[in-house]
């Protein structure tokens, strides 16, 4: 009851954004459906890619992402394990390390935690600690960060975790199109590539060009998109923080602030090319994460430009919005407030632009 | 001498059998009688034998068996080319340790170094059942089955010196050697296994007829994944053979001290398992004939090698503290398994002690060179320190210890 409110909640929101007549006329489709044709596509494409995890096969997924591909592609290719991520995250290592591609669903990304030792230690590092003789293409997918309801062990964000590992690549999708040329990139990719969806995203639907629904569309990793143009400040945020960022651009506008909203879709390689380069023309930045903030993402992005030229570009700090630094609650309103909402992000971005923003709000009246 | 090809004297293996059980261990045979194995191609068993150049023998400790009605063969071949290649490799085995030992004391061996000296039967008598399509994967302790898996003495001791000339070029260390079908050695006390089980399930997915031995030792047989293989590799029928090598040491704790049921072949519940003298390199070639077999054909299994470490767990345990000396002495002298297998060969007369003292001599100036080449090669250039991170970079720097300026190579 609770998800299909919030899918509802979602959709409306996305119609917000779906301004220009074309984006209204354009086709739709889940981001369900994006990682599902993905993972269909890939299947067909390369005999070598496989999925397994847990009720991937019979069960047409936990979360149904790959509904129908059991029936298609049979025992072979899609295969349903025992509850028992170290050891089937393991044979999908060394199935990759054979030779195969395979796709390691986890149900969601907090039992990758039972596995992490073969994400990081067999995974990440075997191609360097074997001089370049053994590559590990393998993908690790599944829903990551804050589901709703589900308390403290089943709400959590893996992306600081994961992007702090050199040998592994680290994607986050955002929207449709993101999930789908995502997930292709990364199947395709000879590195072991970690691909944190997010379940409060599955269902919503979005606009998709005819490109995307191309068996070649792809969207490169290490490649972040500007999802809203804007000169005023700059947000920064992967996954369903993208949403927030986009509503908040949405409420600074009727203020008269143009709020540029980068979406990253890889946290490693982060594409930090794009954020200087917004960050030259807006000269503030508020990187928002729905992950805890110490050593996290934002944190990650603050060092990056402390490090480089573009610092001097700013003309105020950089400010962190990311999930309060506590385990996740289950009461409702004590979970709504453990994550950025909006007005998080406009305060934020209103405290950042200073006086420029009462400017920017005279100018508007 | 009488000339006699496989065909024809099958038909007595049975009657042979039973005569040799009475004969006395280790016994000889005038007829030849090689039963086909799985290792022997077609054209091998075609040829006639001249039994000159082979024996016919009774192992000397029977296996033990775990949900199996019938067991590896107890009567094995051994060829007189056999018994020089398996001499030469138990001594490579343990000239190459001593070296590494020597390296080590010579602080030309940084860190972890974990020696196999004692055990080396396991590694030679598995390694001769492999057919060539088949996959190993180890543990920590390596160096070994490096180098029967086909990495040269140099490939070996250069990457315990960290220097290019290294199987690794130095980037892995003891513990990370890789060749052809051998997926390395693991840090990851355990977690070797279920890389093998997915080595395995490649094999098996892409219909190839090759089996994967995945070792693990006494101590990692206590770990959680191993059992959550045995499992899956049941499950699926996987082509995977779980090689325990019981030298009844995980670091200093005793398996009396770690593990409630210390048959280690009886630990994969279903699964099949066999006890097998570790430390007779004839009684583990034939299990591991048996296993690659079994594998093929009835799905996975578990053999567990009894044997025994000379050394401390690793460079820095002397390896006195929880076991008296007198038991490795005691080891040392009743069965050693280079020693065994040269009065073996010796009472055979397949090897006479000229041929042994040759091939102890080809040995040690083998390692000798290799031990050369170790310590006077250079380490990689410091470019390497940033090149295969990833088989394909996408933004192609890396950062350095200040900035973010490091191109990344793949080489």
């Amino acid at each position: 009851m609770l998800r299909s409110r919030l899918i509802q909640a979602a959709n409306a929101a996305q119609r917000t954004f779906s301004t220009t007549p074309r984006a209204l006329a354009a086709k739709q489709m889940t981001v369900r459906d994006g990682l599902n044709s993905a993972l269909d596509d890939e299947l067909a494409r390369d005999d070598r890619v496989f999925l397994l995890g847990e009720e991937v096969a019979q069960y047409d997924g936990a979360y149904k992402i790959s509904r129908g591909l059991w029936k298609k592609y049979g025992d072979k290719r899609i295969i349903d394990t025992p509850i028992t991520e170290m050891g089937f995250a393991g044979i999908a290592v060394g199935a990759a390390m054979a030779g195969l591609r395979p796709v390691c669903e986890f149900m969601t990304f907090n039992f990758s935690m039972q596995a992490i030792d073969h994400i990081i230690n067999s995974a990440a590092k075997t191609f360097y600690m074997s001089a370049g003789a053994v590559n590990v293409p393998i993908v690790f997918r599944g829903p990551n960060g804050a589901a709703s309801g589900v308390a403290a062990q089943h709400s959590q964000c893996f992306a600081a975790w994961y992007a702090h590992c050199p040998g592994l690549k680290v994607v986050s999708p955002y929207d449709t199109e993101d999930a789908r040329g995502l997930l292709k990139s990364a199947i395709r990719d000879p590195d072991p590539v970690v691909v944190l969806e997010n379940e409060l995203m599955y269902g919503t639907a979005f606009p998709i060009d005819d490109k995307v629904t191309d068996p070649d569309f792809l969207v490169p990793i290490g490649k972040a998109k500007i999802m809203r143009p804007g000169k005023d400040i700059t947000f920064v945020a992967h996954s369903k923080a993208v949403e927030t960022c986009l509503l908040a651009a949405a409420e600074l506008a009727k203020k008269g602030i143009e709020a540029e909203v980068i979406n990253l879709r890889s946290i490693r390689p982060l594409d930090m090319a794009t954020i200087f380069a917004s960050v030259r023309k807006t000269h503030h930045l508020v990187t928002v994460e729905n992950g805890w903030p110490q050593h996290g993402v934002g944190a990650e992005i603050c060092a990056r430009i402390m490090e480089d030229q573009t610092f001097f570009e700013l003309d105020a700090p950089v400010w962190r919005c990311c999930g309060v630094d506590v385990p996740m609650p289950y009461a409702k309103t004590l979970e709504a407030h453990a994550l950025p909402r909006v007005n998080d992000l406009t305060e934020a971005a209103l405290k950042v632009l200073g006086g420029k923003a009462g400017k920017a709000v005279a100018a508007a009246k | 001498m009488q000339r006699a090809t496989a065909r024809v004297i099958e038909p007595a293996i049975n009657q042979l059998g039973q005569l040799l059980q009475r004969l006395q261990m280790h016994t000889a045979v005038e007829q030849p009688c090689p039963r086909p194995s799985p290792v022997e191609d077609a054209a091998e068993e075609e040829r006639s034998l001249d039994a000159e150049d082979l024996r016919v023998l009774h192992l000397a400790a029977p296996f033990k068996l775990h949900r199996l009605e019938h067991g590896p063969d107890t009567l094995v071949v051994l060829k007189l080319e056999q018994a020089k290649r398996y001499y030469r490799q138990l001594l490579a085995l343990r000239r190459l340790e001593a070296a590494a030992a020597q390296l080590y004391k010579e602080r030309q061996v940084r860190g972890f170094c974990h020696l196999y000296t004692g055990q080396e039967a396991c590694a030679v008598g598995l390694c001769a059942a492999l057919r060539e399509q088949d996959n190993l994967i180890g543990g920590y302790r390596i160096h070994g089955y490096a180098y029967l898996m086909g990495v040269s003495a140099v490939g070996v001791l250069a990457e315990l010196t960290g220097k290019c000339s290294g199987c690794a070029r130095g980037k892995g260390g003891s513990m990370h050697m890789y060749a052809p079908h051998f997926y390395g050695g693991n840090g990851i006390v355990g977690a070797q296994v279920p890389l093998g089980a997915g080595i395995a399930l490649a094999s098996k997915y892409r219909n190839e007829d090759a089996v994967c031995f995945a070792l693990y030792g006494d101590g990692a047989a206590n770990q959680g994944q191993i059992f959550e293989c045995f499992n899956m590799a049941q499950l699926w029928q996987l082509p995977l053979v779980f090689v325990c090598e019981n030298n009844h040491y995980g670091m200093g704790t005793s398996i009396w001290r770690s593990t409630s049921n210390t048959s280690n072949y009886k630990r994969g519940d279903e699964l099949p398992g066999i006890w097998v003298d570790g430390q007779d390199v004839l009684a583990v070639r034939s299990a591991a004939q048996f296993a690659i077999d079994h594998a093929r054909r009835h799905g996975p299994l578990v053999l567990e090698l009894c044997t025994y470490r000379y050394a401390g767990h690793s460079m820095s345990d002397p390896g006195t503290n929880y076991r008296k000396r007198e038991e490795v002495q005691r080891v040392r002298r009743s069965q050693d398994a280079v020693e065994r297998f040269g009065t073996l060969c010796q009472q055979q007369a397949l090897l006479s002690k000229s041929e042994m003292l040759a091939i102890e001599q080809e040995v040690r100036d083998e390692v000798q060179q290799a031990t050369k080449v170790a310590i006077g090669d250079a380490e990689l250039p410091l470019y390497h320190l940033w090149s295969d991170v990833y088989a394909s970079s996408l933004l192609n720097k890396i950062r350095g210890i200040s900035e973010h300026n490091l191109r990344h190579d793949v080489t």
